[in-house]
């Protein structure tokens, strides 16, 4: 991939991966109501490493969520792949999630009580897949994660790098289109952080992944595409990354 | 079969609570299987009681003796088959607590009458062919390891011989084996012709009358037409279907089944609130786990069935566990030495325990299911 995509950058209609169209977002807490998320716009075309910035509290996750199908506006539409996922039914949406999209999170959300293996299995367990298909392609993730030596390890026996990378192969395991990390490197070292932010990147170039990051540092937002800043519900536009490549 | 290594998983999370859960639950098994067996043996009969067998007894009560001459006029009421009479001995073996039960009888109408006691047809010529043999249940001669030929003394304080002693000495001629399980075993029968002649007074008084009928569904009439015939004569009779009988005379040692019913509902009471309050625990400290399995695609449905799945494999274990060791408790023999008449835990509780493994996982699992499946996903992230 060359250089970046600009926010105002038309995409061709095909292109388009992610299209959200006037979305609100408000939470109600007893008689209290938040409005998180306000007339949001954002289209997010195939192949795009997006960072996604801005203030805590400005509505990052609940629109990465949204974006997921974790969750749904309250108004709006979310369209990804040509499909409106805010009109499917919760079963109809747990399947899609489970088939297209990938979650990687701050912190981590492995299973404890499973190996490295089982956890990168556990999407997997949902499909059809026979057990030895099951066990090869957990492997396999493991693998692009650079993880081979650590298959039988549980969460607790391994680095906070490691395991942020189990859950990148537990996110790429079903070979999503879209994978979605939340502050995937807000919980490492500076070191730790940036073999995952190369990971990241491997995965948007080489196998040509649509990644939304959010994050809070700025180098990490370097590494992707193109930067889109929220503030109060509002994205904010037009600043761009420059990809290291 | 793949989301196991999942539910183990979970499990083994908190070994020890898992561990304290699990054998509450086998001992909740234990002895529920343990107090089954006793309580049928407590009610030992009823179950195999013939449905076309009466016992035709005294009004007043069971040990209120009536005339042999009863017998023909039985025999003589529309829709009775056929009828004989019993007597209790009620001897004592070498000592009280041997305690078995010794009745009198006509030899060839109790074979006639109970098709399952067994009997080979050597043992039956030998029998009939002995005045002072006895014919005695296999349980009876493991117990005091008796066999044929073997002489069996016994004490009787309630009918001495002529001449008033109170020792009786009978052969063992014949063995019965129950052509069920759950047909008592442990009893002795006398023969009748031996025991009235020898006996020092009440010639010609037996203590009831096993009456077979022509068909089960008369039964209740035909008692009826019994009993009229002897209404106010000197010896008025009562009649009833064998098994009511039998219950009647378990029930005059207290209501034992009731009394068995109440302990294991309250054990198991108790064990629905240990496996409860440990599912709910485990839900509860996992909020953030399910969450994320959710994110990953698993269906609001599945994490209730992955919880109720957790559920039913404490309570398999526990319960699965817990049978077996009660089967091989009451396999190792009855706890009174052989006093029991039958010691066996009846087929229709092991189905009743599998239930209850099954009803106890939905119980103890459904509620911390049901919040685990109503858990909205956004929202058990944030904690
Ligand atoms: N489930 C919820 N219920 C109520 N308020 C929520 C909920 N989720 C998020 N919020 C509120 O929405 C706002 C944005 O949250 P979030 O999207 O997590 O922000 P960010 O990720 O940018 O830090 C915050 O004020 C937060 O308290
Ligand atoms: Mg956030």
């Amino acid at each position: 991939m060359s250089e970046t995509a600009m926010a105002e950058n038309p995409q061709p209609e095909d292109d388009l991966l992610v299209d959200v169209r006037g979305v609100d977002k408000v939470f109600k807490r007893g008689s209290e109501t938040v409005h998180v998320l306000g007339g949001l716009d954002l289209q997010i075309p195939r192949g795009e490493f997006l960072a996604l910035m801005g203030p805590s509290g400005s509505g990052k996750s609940t629109l990465l969520n949204l974006v997921g199908g974790l969750d749904r506006p309250t108004e709006g539409s979310i369209t990804v792949g040509g499909q409106r996922i805010d009109k499917l039914s919760d079963r109809k949406l747990a399947g899609w999630r489970a088939n297209h999209v990938g979650l990687v999170f701050q912190f981590y959300n492995l299973m404890p009580v499973l190996s490295a293996r089982r956890n990168v299995e556990l999407p997997l367990l949902l499909t059809k897949l026979s057990a030895k298909e099951r066990r090869k392609r957990a492997e396999l993730a493991l693998e692009i994660v650079g993880l081979s030596h650590r298959l039988g390890h549980y969460p607790r026996q391994m680095s906070g790098g490691e395991q942020q990378r189990t859950g990148i192969a537990r996110a790429i395991v079903t070979d999503p289109t879209l994978l979605l990390c939340d502050e995937p490197t807000g919980d490492l070292d500076r070191k730790s952080g940036d073999e995952i932010l190369d990971l990241l990147q491997a995965l948007n170039r080489e196998q040509g992944k649509t990644i939304i990051m959010v994050t809070h540092d700025q180098l990490a937002a370097d590494r992707a595409t193109r930067t889109l800043h929220l503030d109060k519900g509002r994205l904010v536009t037009g600043m761009q990354g420059q990809g290291t490549g | 079969m793949k989301f196991l290594s999942l539910i183990f998983g979970n499990l083994r999370r908190k070994k020890l609570r898992t561990a304290l859960t699990v054998l509450s639950i086998i001992v909740a098994f234990v002895l529920f299987g343990y107090l089954g067996a006793i309580r049928a043996a407590f009610l030992a009969g009823i179950d195999v009681a013939g449905a076309d067998r009466l016992i035709t007894r005294n009004k007043v009560s069971l040990i209120n003796l009536m005339p042999m001459a009863h017998l023909a006029e039985i025999e003589r009421v529309e829709g009775v088959d056929m009828a004989a009479h019993n007597t209790w001995f009620g001897g004592i073996y070498q000592e009280p607590s041997n305690f078995f039960a010794q009745i009198v009888v006509e030899p060839e109408a109790l074979l006639e009458l109970f098709p399952e006691y067994v009997v080979s047809e050597e043992d039956q010529r030998r029998w009939l062919a002995t005045r002072t043999g006895v014919l005695i249940g296999r349980g009876l001669a493991e117990r005091f390891e008796w066999s044929v030929g073997d002489k069996v003394p016994i004490m009787n304080p309630l009918w001495s011989q002529q001449g008033g002693d109170p020792n009786w000495v009978f052969d063992v001629a014949a063995i019965y084996d129950g052509a069920e399980q759950g047909v008592d075993t442990s009893q002795m029968f006398i023969r009748f012709d031996f025991f009235d002649e020898a006996r020092s007074g009440g010639q010609g008084l037996v203590g009831w009358y096993t009456v077979r009928i022509d068909d089960p569904d008369r039964a209740a009439e035909v008692a009826v037409a019994i009993d009229q015939v002897f209404a106010n004569s000197p010896d008025e009779t009562k009649t009833e279907p064998e098994g009511a009988f039998i219950q009647g005379f378990a029930n005059q040692m207290g209501n034992i089944g009731f009394i068995i019913t109440s302990i294991v509902g309250a054990v198991f009471f108790t064990i629905l609130l240990v496996a409860g309050n440990t599912m709910a625990y485990s839900v509860r400290e996992r909020i953030n786990e399910l969450a994320v399995l959710k994110a990953v695609g698993f269906t609001d449905g599945g994490v209730l069935g992955l919880v109720l799945g957790e559920s039913l494999v404490i309570t398999v274990i526990g319960g699965g566990i817990g049978l077996a060791l009660a089967w091989l408790m009451v396999s190792a023999g009855d706890p009174t030495g052989g006093a029991l008449p039958v010691f066996f835990i009846p087929l229709r509780d092991l189905l009743l325990g599998v239930l209850l493994i099954f009803v106890l996982a939905f119980i103890a699992g459904i509620f911390p299911a049901r919040m685990a499946q109503r858990l909205q996903v956004a929202d058990a992230l944030r904690r």
